[in-house]
């Protein structure tokens, strides 16, 4: 295969669609993923690895409610919060919800203010993903702490079947670990858009190579992956 | 609309989505709130929650302007976890079903 090949056919223009152009694109001898930076396709291989582990996880979940003779703890009591003197029912984890989807919104912004080349209003963006980011693992901490008073613990609970605590503290904590280490991904990518290094091609650090506003892309398909599991995890273990 | 790397949209659609989502969300929550049970309260969420991670995918992570070749690489393999599901359901029916019977009730 000469150079030639994989430049020529780069362009997505000249392909046909739909089924035939997947034939086409993955026939042998040339780059599959047109218009796709190698970076974005191993971001997306990697997501399509973490949704088996998160699926794994709430399946387990599934199999574990449905086997159990114990009834399950009612979740809507469980997450209630007593506030203005009454309980309001999942109000902390609707709260977190629409925190998340926030940020979506702004990680997107985000995305576009890059391939603008606009590097204020670009990392003033990630700045504010990385802030709502951070108040969602706050909250977290916060209803993790709440439980844990209450007595849920991973190998019972005073409101129903054990395995309550143990998928709970799984299926979130695998979550909000992903959100932490997202809001570091984020604060780092900020940085460098901060300093410039994607306009004036500074090699980064681990990679030598020559960043480009690409990585914002690649570092929002990360962060709306993470919104995109809380959308699981909100309908099938606190709605559900 | 797309270019040859990188994805360039109007700031408009991400707005819509973004309003969409809440407006979901919303919904979702208020079948708590309203207190719907049975097959309308698991029907109601699962539209709800499809349509959200519909709209995220398609439109937060730029697949609706992929090509199809790295769309179906990714979305199709996902399908292979409906077959762990079933199994799993199944599954679970029997141990449910193994305990009444050998535990009555205390397992």
């Amino acid at each position: 295969m000469t150079q030639a090949d994989v430049t020529q056919h780069a362009s997505p223009a000249e392909r046909p669609d739909g089924l035939q152009g997947v034939v086409a694109d993955w026939a042998s001898d040339q780059r599959a993923f047109k218009g796709v930076p190698w970076g974005k396709a191993m971001m997306w291989i990697f997501l399509l690895s973490d949704t088996f582990i998160f699926s794994s996880f709430l399946i387990s979940y599934m199999t574990v409610r449905m086997s159990t003779t114990v009834p399950w703890p009612f979740p809507s009591e469980v997450f209630a919060l007593h506030l203005f003197g009454t309980d309001v029912p999942l109000i902390l984890i609707a709260i977190m919800t629409f925190i998340l989807i926030s940020s979506s919104g702004t990680m997107v912004l985000a995305v576009n203010f890059g391939y603008r080349s606009n590097r204020k209003l670009t990392t003033l963006m990630l700045v504010v993903t990385a802030l709502l980011g951070a108040s969602f693992v706050g909250m977290q901490a916060f209803e993790w702490t709440k439980l844990i008073l209450e007595g849920v613990r991973p190998w019972g609970n005073p409101f129903g079947a054990p395995q309550f605590g143990s998928t709970f503290f799984m299926i979130t904590g695998f979550h909000g670990a992903h959100v932490s280490i997202g809001v570091l991904f984020l604060l780092i990518v900020a940085r460098k858009v901060w300093r410039g290094d994607y306009d004036d091609g500074r090699r980064g650090f681990f990679t030598s190579r020559k960043g480009s506003y690409g990585t914002v892309e690649i570092m929002g398909l990360y962060w709306h992956f993470v919104d995109l599991v809380w959308v699981f995890i909100f309908a099938l273990f606190y709605l559900w | 609309m797309t270019t040859a790397e990188g994805q360039q949209h109007p700031l408009g659609i991400y707005f819509k989505i973004w309003g969409l989502l809440f407006v979901l969300s919303t919904m979702s929550y208020l079948v708590d709130v309203l207190d719907f049970q049975g097959y309308l309260r698991w029907t109601l969420i699962l539209i709800f929650m499809l349509l959200k991670a519909g709209l995220i995918v398609s439109v937060f992570m730029h697949m609706m302007w992929e090509r199809l070749a790295i769309v179906y690489a990714i979305l199709v393999p996902t399908l292979a976890l409906m077959v762990l599901l079933s199994l799993m359901a199944i599954e679970g029916n029997y141990t449910e079903f193994t305990r009444f019977l050998y535990f009555g009730g205390g397992g």
